[in-house]
């Protein structure tokens, strides 16, 4: 079969090991391409894979397997060219910068475009300060002494400055108050308007799901369950396994 | 022994124009280390290859050192072609710009075997050791720290050390054992009460500042300066927006060779310099660094500075024993910074 054109990314049978343990088994996934961007969740459990497979699909890991991006196979894919195809990582730690400013940290999103002779990081900046508002107030403040929320906020703003087509992020919500939560997935949604697709890793699996296209959910290394975002949200094991508990914290709060 | 004040001026002048040349170095050193954790022992050697080029220049010898940077150029079109063969599309070397690489030292041998390189005018020589030097940072770095970017920092020390004898070797056999020196940039000097001040000296110094002033903007002001702040503070977020580790440490090594041999060729008329001059060169502005904590670039300038001021009024209390002095100054800041060592550790 070949690389299926309506794809953005497609990622098949990708095995990532350390050592002798292997963190992935055979992960086999897929985002579809469309006018809008599509939002594709991964949920699974503590130390399930999902960080090492995003860092895999981006090229910082070593990996086995087939990841076809835009409709061209990449056999070792490689951070500098996935960037400049416009592919963008948020990490699971940020990585800001943290002796820069706020705005430096956006404007270093950008390096890769300005290398291949793009000049638009001027209006990029713009469009991510319209997105956040609150990074334009604080961005001469130094990145390292920002709240958890809006380094976030310049974590997802720098990837957006590579204009990218495709932005994984891995657990944007972790540690952060619910309020940030829905802010945060409130820009994710507003993405996918913009025609950004997104690969969204997350442990909170009921925000996943609810602003998700399409989901899989991982387990110790591979994909145990996929389907419509909506169905996996109708789903007896996924209530069970991840909304549930959930459920029964909120009722406590 | 007594000290008056014309004395301590004149040591001050020659303090304050070693000081801006360690300056230099410390800040090379600190920038390469912070962005690939090389300490960059061979500094000193690229500040003995700018001063010996100078004076071969100017004596009409063909500078030799040129086919040092041909071998290098060859070495490393070898080890991109094993990378071109064996790697992937996307690799990010390509055959012609291998071919310009390998072809630019030739056509500056040509260049220099044909000139009358004494007559030329003094910036034109400059320009040709500049020419010569500068591209061999970046070569080192590719062919001896960026296979090994990320083993243990005790690896990266010992190639330190390796590059460095070998390049005192190369220094040896290409420019002989005599130690040389070179015309000033302008024969005036100036009065200053009971001081003279020779030009040479202004220029130093100067020049020094205005590089200075230009790194500073350099890493404040663009894009590309920001990019290797970037790298130093936090590999993995620079690789992941596309500022990959192999370009800045290319980089860095380029900003440090340019340092290192401009320090070369302006302390060149002020003190003579041989093939094995550089070690001692690069301690001294290791010194410097260290006091710096190897983290901040304005502490770094100001230590290299007053290694340069100790080390000319050591010299005339008890010269025998000036390098002994100077380099025992680490001594009370490296047991500062272990006092403090938590933050340094933090910082990584
Ligand atoms: N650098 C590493 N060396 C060895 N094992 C690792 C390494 N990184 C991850 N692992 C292991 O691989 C497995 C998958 O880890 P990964 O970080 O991908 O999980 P995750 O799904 O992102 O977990 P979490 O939800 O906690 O972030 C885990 O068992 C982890 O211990
Ligand atoms: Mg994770």
């Amino acid at each position: 079969m070949n690389a299926s054109e309506e794809k953005l990314l497609e990622v098949r049978n990708l095995h990532v090991a350390y050592g002798k343990v292997e963190a992935l088994q055979g992960v086999s996934l897929a985002i579809a391409k469309g006018r809008m961007g599509q939002i594709v969740t991964v949920i699974g459990p503590n130390g399930a894979g999902k960080t090492t497979l995003l860092s895999a699909i981006m090229g910082l890991l070593p990996s086995r397997g087939e990841i076809f991006f835009a409709g061209e196979l990449e056999p070792v894919p490689e951070v500098g060219r996935m960037v400049r195809r416009g592919m963008n990582l948020v990490p699971e730690k940020r990585e800001l910068f943290a002796e820069m400013s706020v705005e430096d940290n956006l404007i270093l999103g950008a390096f890769q475009r300005y290398r291949q002779g793009y000049r638009d990081h001027d209006r990029s900046l713009r469009e991510v300060f319209a997105l956040f508002p609150r990074l334009l107030e604080r961005r001469r403040q130094r990145a390292g002494t920002l709240s958890g929320g809006e380094r976030q906020m310049v974590a997802i703003g720098r990837a957006l400055m590579a204009q990218p087509t495709l932005l994984m992020l891995d657990e944007p919500s972790l540690g952060l108050a619910p309020l940030v939560v829905r802010e945060i997935f409130r820009i994710i949604v507003e993405l996918r308007k913009r025609g950004v697709s997104i690969l969204l890793v997350e442990q909170n699996a009921r925000a996943a799901l609810q602003v998700a296209d399409y989901a899989y959910v991982i387990e110790t290394g591979g994909i145990v369950m996929e389907g419509q975002a909506e169905n996996l949200r109708n789903d007896p094991r996924v209530i069970e396994a991840y909304l549930g508990l959930g459920q029964h914290q909120e009722k406590l709060a | 022994m007594d000290i008056d004040l014309p004395i301590a001026l004149i040591l001050g002048q020659d303090g304050i124009i070693n000081g801006a040349i360690y300056a230099l170095l410390a800040l090379a050193i600190l920038l390469v280390f912070t962005v690939t954790r090389v300490l960059m022992i061979p500094q000193g050697e690229f500040v003995a290859f700018g001063a010996l080029t100078m004076a071969a220049l100017q004596a009409g010898q063909p500078a030799r050192l040129v086919w040092l940077l041909a071998a290098l150029a060859v070495a490393e079109a070898i080890a991109d072609l094993i990378v071109l063969r064996t790697r992937r599309q996307g690799a990010q070397v390509t055959f012609s710009a291998l071919l310009v690489k390998l072809a630019y030292p030739f056509v500056l041998a040509a260049l220099l075997y044909n000139l009358p390189t004494a007559t030329l005018p003094m910036p034109v020589q400059a320009m040709f050791t500049l020419a010569i030097i500068v591209p061999m940072g970046p070569q080192i770095y590719r062919l001896f720290f960026q296979p090994i970017a990320s083993a243990p920092s005790l690896i990266l020390l010992i190639a330190a050390i390796a590059v460095d004898v070998s390049l005192v070797g190369v220094s040896l056999f290409v420019f002989g054992p005599e130690s040389a020196s070179t015309a000033p940039f302008s024969e005036a000097s100036f009065e200053f009460g009971s001081v003279n001040v020779s030009s040479q000296a202004l220029w130093v110094v100067g020049s020094a500042l205005a590089l200075i002033v230009a790194l500073w903007l350099f890493f404040s002001h663009t894009l590309h300066g920001k990019a290797l702040r970037a790298a130093a503070v936090n590999r993995t977020g620079a690789t992941l927006m596309g500022i990959s580790p192999v370009f800045a440490g290319k980089a860095s090594f380029l900003l440090a060779t340019l340092l290192g041999a401009l320090s070369g060729i302006l302390i060149a008329p002020i003190t003579p310099i041989s093939f094995d001059s550089g070690f001692v060169i690069s301690l001294k502005g290791f010194v410097g660094a260290i006091i710096g904590g190897l983290i901040s670039y304005p502490l770094a300038a100001a230590g290299a500075l007053a290694v340069g001021l100790i080390e000319a009024f050591a010299a005339f209390w008890a010269s025998s024993y000036k390098e002994v002095i100077v380099f025992t100054l680490i001594i009370p800041f490296l047991l500062w910074r272990s006092l403090t060592r938590h933050t340094l550790e933090e910082e990584e």
